[in-house]
C-alpha cells in the first residue's frame, strides 16, 4: 500500500477534526454574540480580592470625612 | 453648581445636585448607585468609562406582578429546584462599564450565581438561587442600579425560539469542501503525463466526488428548493439557472470521472456554492438590538393590578382581565385596555399610540384608551373592553400583519434571472444543434459546458454585496433597515405619505403662545421660580422657554400630582396647572395642550403648547415633491391645516382625523396605482406601515420604541430621508452595472463552452475571478457612494 493513502487519510482526518470543532463551536453559541467576549476579556481579573478590604475601609473613612465637611 | 456634571451619569447637575464623597451627582438616585457600587468593590465601573451610569427610576410597586408564580414561570428559562435562569432585556446597556458591572452582579447579592451580558442584543442572563431571592428581587436590584429590565407582554408569549444557524453550517460545509477539493484537484490542472499522477488520479477524483456530495445535497439545497418553488408558480427566478448550473456541474463531473473522460468540475462546483452562500451570509446583516416585528405586545404590561370586590389588590395576567373589572393603574404604568376613569387625576401620555408626547389630562368619567401611559398618581378604572378588542389592539386582527412583503416583490435579480435563463437555454440548444451536425460526439459536452459556464454566480452576488454594504452604510448614519430587500423597494417608491404628530413634529421643543392678560414682571419671576421647583415635563419646557432672569426664593411650594403646582412668595401666590385646578372651564381648541395660570386666585391666561416641526421638514417635502406624490395622513383634527399648507408644497395632500384603520385603507387604495412609502412613528401608524411598500418608523430613541416596520430612522437624521431614497436608487444602478460586468465574463466563458474547449481549469479560474471582481466592484462603488454621506457623530458604539 502506498504511503499516499496514509497521507491522505491523515490530512483529511485533520481537516475533519477542525471542521467538527467549527460545527461544535457554532452549536455552543460561540458566534451568537461576537462583541461582548471581546470586552469581557479585558476586565477578567480586575475584581477586588479580599485583601483589598483595607482600601474599602479607607474609602469609608474618606466618606465620613466628606460628610463632616 | 449649575455647570457641574454628574459623576455617575454625565448629566448636568442643576439645582438638585448632590455632593457626596467629593463627587457631584445630579440626583439622589445616581448617588445611591455610586454608593452601592463603591461599597461592593465595583468602583472600577467609573474607571472603565467615565460617567457611564444611568439614573435609576423609582416605581416601587411596579413589579408586584412578579410575586405571581404563574407569571414568573412563563418568564424564566430554566427552573429546577432552587435555581432559576432568566434572560432579561435591558435597554440601558450601552458601554463596557455596563457589561462589567452587570457581569459582577454576584457581588451585589450572594444568591446571584452568574450573570452574562449579550451586548449586541442588550440582554442579560442571570442564574440565581431562589431560597432567599426571587425574580422580583432581581428586577428591583437591577432597577436600583439603573438597569431596569424591560418586561412586556411579548416576553410572556415568547416560546423558546431556536436560533437558526443553518446558514453558518452550510457555509462551513461548503468552505470545508471547497478547500479540500481545491487541493485535490490541483495536480491535474497541469495535465502532465506522469506516472504517479496517472496511478492515483482515480483516488483523487473519487475523494473530490465524496466531498462535493454534502455541498450539493446539503449546502445548496436552498437553491434547489427555491428554484422548484419558482417553477411551480411559473416564475423563472435567479435560483433556476443556479440550480440548473449546480446540477449540471455535479452530473457532468460524475459522468466524467466514471468514464474517465476528465477530472470533472468539482472545484468549480464547490467554489460556486461557497461564494453564493458567502453572499447570502453578507446580506444577512441584522441589527439584533432592534426589533422590526413589534406589535402592541412589546409595550403592554404582563400583568395589572385588579381590585377585587372586597377591595383587595391582586396581580392578574392582562389576558385574564374581563369587562367590568376594576383595575388600579399606578404611576408610569401603561393602560392595557379601553376603560372608564373612576377615580384619580389622569395624565395620560399617548406617545406610544399617536406619537404625541405631551400628556393629556382626563377626569373621572372620561374614557381612556389602551396604550396610554399614566404619568402621575394612581388611577382606578373600570374595564370596557378586553385586551384584544380595544381600539388600538383591534388593528392587529387585520390580515396585513401576516403578509410577507419580500415574497410579493420581484427583485431586480429575479427579473434578470428570467431573461438570463431563457437566453442561456437558447444558446445551449443552438450550440448543441450546430454540433449535432458538425461532430455529434461533442453535443453533450457543449450543452453542459454552456450551462456550467453560464451559471450566474456573479449576477447572484451583485445584489447581496451591493445592498448588504448599503445596509451597513445606512446603519452607520442612523437608518436601520430590516433587510436588503427594503433598499430595492425604497428605490421604486413614487409616493411618500407622512404621519404628522411625532413624525414631522418634534417631541420636545414646543412653541408656546400666551393667551390672556399680560403678566407683570413680578408675576413672571414668580412663575418661573415656581416652575423651577417642579419636575413635570410641561413645567420643564415652559421654564426653558420663559426668559426671566430673576429667581426669587419661594416661601411655599405645593405640587398636586396630576393637577398643577402652586408657589407662594411674600404676599403673592401663583397657580399653574390644568383648567380644573385653576377653576376654569377647559377651552376646547384643537386639542392643543394648555397650561393655565392664575395669580392671587385671579385667572390670568394660559400658555398653549404647539408642536414644532422638525428642522428641514420644508426642504424634505420640497425635495421629495419634485419626484414623488406627497401627503400627510394625520390622526389629529385639522387645527394645523393652515400652518401646514403654508409650510409645505402646494401639491401636498392633507388628510386629518384618520383612524388607524383609515390610514391602512388609504394606503391600500394608493397602492392600486402607486408604490407607497409610509413614514410614521406611533402604534396608530402600524397598520399603514405594514400595508405600505416601505414603512419607515421615526424614532427619537432607537432602543426603546418603534412599531413593526421595514426600517427605523433615527429622528436626528430625519432631514436625510431624501438622500437615503436617492442612494437606494443609486445602489440599483450599481447592481445594473455589475450585471453588465458579469455578462462580459459570461461571454468569454461562453466562447470556450460553445467552441467545445471548456477545460475544468478554465472554469475553475473564470468562476472565482468573475465572482471576486463583482464583489470588489460593488464594494468599491458603494463605499465611494457612502463616503459622500457624512456619518453621524454619536453612533459609534454599535459598529
Amino acid at each position: 500500500m502506498s504511503v499516499i493513502y496514509v497521507l491522505l487519510a491523515i490530512s483529511i482526518s485533520v481537516a475533519i477534526i477542525f471542521f467538527a470543532a467549527f460545527v461544535l463551536s457554532v452549536k455552543n453559541g460561540q458566534y451568537d454574540d461576537a462583541y461582548t467576549p471581546s470586552v469581557r476579556m479585558l476586565f477578567e481579573d480586575e475584581l477586588l480580592t479580599d485583601t483589598d478590604e483595607d482600601t474599602l475601609d479607607k474609602q469609608e473613612i474618606k466618606q465620613t470625612e466628606s460628610t463632616n465637611q | 453648581m449649575t455647570n457641574k456634571i454628574c459623576y455617575h451619569c454625565g448629566d448636568q447637575c442643576g439645582k438638585d445636585g448632590v455632593c457626596f464623597d467629593e463627587k457631584e451627582f445630579c440626583c439622589n438616585g445616581c448617588k445611591t448607585v455610586y454608593e452601592i457600587f463603591t461599597s461592593n468593590g465595583l468602583s472600577k465601573f467609573y474607571d472603565l468609562e467615565a460617567r457611564a451610569g444611568t439614573t435609576p427610576n423609582h416605581a416601587p410597586k411596579k413589579y408586584d406582578f412578579l410575586d405571581n408564580q404563574e407569571i414568573v414561570k412563563q418568564l424564566v428559562e430554566f427552573d429546577e429546584e432552587d435555581i432559576q435562569v432568566v434572560n432579561l432585556s435591558t435597554p440601558s446597556i450601552h458601554c463596557s462599564s455596563c457589561i462589567w458591572v452587570l457581569e459582577n452582579l454576584t457581588r451585589l447579592h450572594p444568591s446571584i450565581k452568574n450573570s452574562q451580558v449579550d451586548f449586541p442584543k442588550k440582554t442579560i442572563r442571570v442564574t440565581y438561587d431562589i431560597t432567599d431571592f426571587s425574580l422580583k428581587a432581581l428586577v428591583m436590584l437591577l432597577s436600583s442600579i439603573g438597569y431596569e429590565p424591560y418586561i412586556s407582554l411579548e416576553e410572556f408569549n415568547k416560546k423558546s425560539q431556536k436560533k437558526n444557524r443553518s446558514l453558518i453550517y452550510k457555509l462551513g460545509v461548503a468552505g470545508f469542501a471547497f478547500g479540500n477539493v481545491m487541493l485535490l484537484s490541483f495536480p491535474e490542472y497541469f495535465e502532465v503525463q506522469e506516472f504517479w499522477l496517472d496511478q492515483y488520479k482515480q483516488v483523487f477524483r473519487w475523494l473530490m466526488f465524496i466531498f462535493s456530495l454534502p455541498v450539493v445535497f446539503y449546502a445548496a439545497q436552498d437553491y434547489f428548493l427555491s428554484a422548484l418553488k419558482g417553477l411551480r408558480s411559473k416564475l423563472l427566478n435567479i435560483d433556476v439557472p443556479i440550480a440548473l448550473g449546480v446540477l449540471t456541474l455535479f452530473l457532468r463531473s460524475t459522468v466524467d470521472i466514471i468514464f474517465d473522460l476528465g477530472s470533472g468540475f468539482f472545484d468549480s462546483l464547490t467554489g460556486l456554492v461557497f461564494f453564493l452562500l458567502l453572499g447570502k451570509f453578507f446580506q444577512q446583516k441584522t441589527y439584533s438590538f432592534l426589533s422590526f416585528e413589534r406589535d402592541y405586545k412589546s409595550y403592554f404590561p404582563i400583568a395589572v393590578t385588579r381590585l377585587n370586590a372586597d377591595g383587595k389588590e391582586e396581580s392578574v395576567q392582562v389576558y385574564k382581565v374581563k369587562v367590568g373589572d376594576r383595575l388600579l393603574i399606578r404611576n408610569q404604568e401603561i393602560i392595557p385596555v379601553d376603560c372608564v376613569l373612576i377615580k384619580g387625576g389622569a395624565e395620560i401620555d399617548y406617545s406610544f399610540v399617536t406619537g404625541e408626547s405631551q400628556a393629556i389630562f382626563k377626569e373621572s368619567g372620561d374614557k381612556l384608551f389602551a396604550g396610554g401611559k399614566q404619568l402621575s398618581g394612581v388611577l382606578e378604572v373600570e374595564v370596557l373592553k378586553s385586551v384584544s378588542q380595544s381600539y388600538l389592539t383591534e388593528l392587529w386582527g387585520n390580515s396585513i400583519f401576516q403578509k410577507d412583503k419580500v415574497s410579493n416583490f420581484q427583485s431586480l435579480t429575479d427579473s434578470i434571472g428570467k431573461r438570463f435563463t431563457t437566453a442561456v437555454l437558447s444558446i445551449a440548444i443552438v450550440a448543441s444543434i450546430f454540433w449535432m451536425f458538425y461532430q455529434p460526439s461533442m453535443v453533450l459536452n457543449v450543452f453542459t459546458a454552456v450551462l456550467i459556464i453560464a451559471c450566474p454566480c456573479a449576477i447572484a452576488l451583485a445584489a447581496p454585496f451591493t445592498l448588504g454594504n448599503m445596509l451597513r452604510i445606512f446603519g452607520k448614519r442612523g437608518f436601520y433597515l430590516k433587510n436588503t430587500n427594503v433598499i430595492e423597494r425604497l428605490a421604486k417608491v413614487d409616493t411618500a405619505i407622512f404621519d404628522k404628530t411625532g413624525t414631522i413634529t418634534t417631541s420636545n421643543k414646543d412653541v408656546v403662545n400666551y393667551e390672556g392678560i399680560e403678566l407683570t414682571d413680578e408675576e413672571k419671576a414668580l412663575l418661573k421660580t415656581t416652575l423651577r421647583a417642579s419636575n413635570h415635563p410641561l413645567s420643564r419646557s415652559l421654564y426653558n422657554i420663559l426668559k426671566t432672569n430673576d429667581i426669587e426664593t419661594l416661601h411655599e411650594f405645593q405640587e398636586q400630582t396630576g393637577l398643577g403646582i402652586e408657589g407662594r412668595s411674600k404676599e403673592h401666590s401663583i397657580k399653574v396647572g390644568s383648567a380644573r385646578y385653576i377653576g376654569r372651564e377647559t377651552i376646547a381648541s384643537h386639542a392643543n395642550t394648555a397650561v393655565y395660570i392664575s395669580a392671587d386666585e385671579d385667572y390670568k391666561g394660559r400658555f398653549v403648547f404647539k408642536n414644532k416641526y422638525r428642522d428641514g421638514v420644508k426642504e424634505i417635502f420640497d425635495e421629495l415633491g419634485r419626484t414623488m406624490d406627497i401627503g400627510i395622513l394625520s390622526g389629529d383634527n385639522d387645527g394645523e391645516k393652515k400652518r401646514l399648507q403654508k409650510l409645505l408644497p402646494g401639491k401636498t395632500r392633507l388628510l386629518f382625523d384618520q383612524k388607524p384603520k383609515d390610514k391602512l385603507e388609504y394606503i391600500a387604495r394608493l397602492q392600486e396605482t402607486n408604490k407607497v412609502l409610509m413614514v410614521g412613528d406611533g402604534l396608530n401608524d402600524a397598520g399603514a406601515l405594514a400595508q405600505s411598500d416601505v414603512g419607515i418608523a421615526i424614532s427619537e430613541d432607537i432602543n426603546v420604541f418603534s412599531p413593526a416596520c421595514d426600517g427605523i430612522l433615527d429622528a436626528s437624521n430625519f432631514d436625510k430621508l431624501p438622500i437615503f431614497v436617492r442612494f437606494s436608487q443609486k445602489a440599483i444602478t450599481i447592481i445594473k452595472m455589475s450585471f453588465i460586468l458579469s455578462l462580459c465574463y459570461n461571454l468569454v466563458g461562453l466562447y470556450f463552452a460553445v467552441t467545445g474547449q471548456l477545460q475544468p481549469v478554465v472554469a475553475a479560474i473564470l468562476m472565482p475571478l468573475s465572482s471576486i471582481s463583482i464583489v470588489v466592484f460593488t464594494t468599491l462603488m458603494t463605499n465611494v457612494l457612502g463616503r459622500s454621506l457624512n456619518p453621524i457623530q454619536n453612533n459609534d458604539d454599535e459598529e
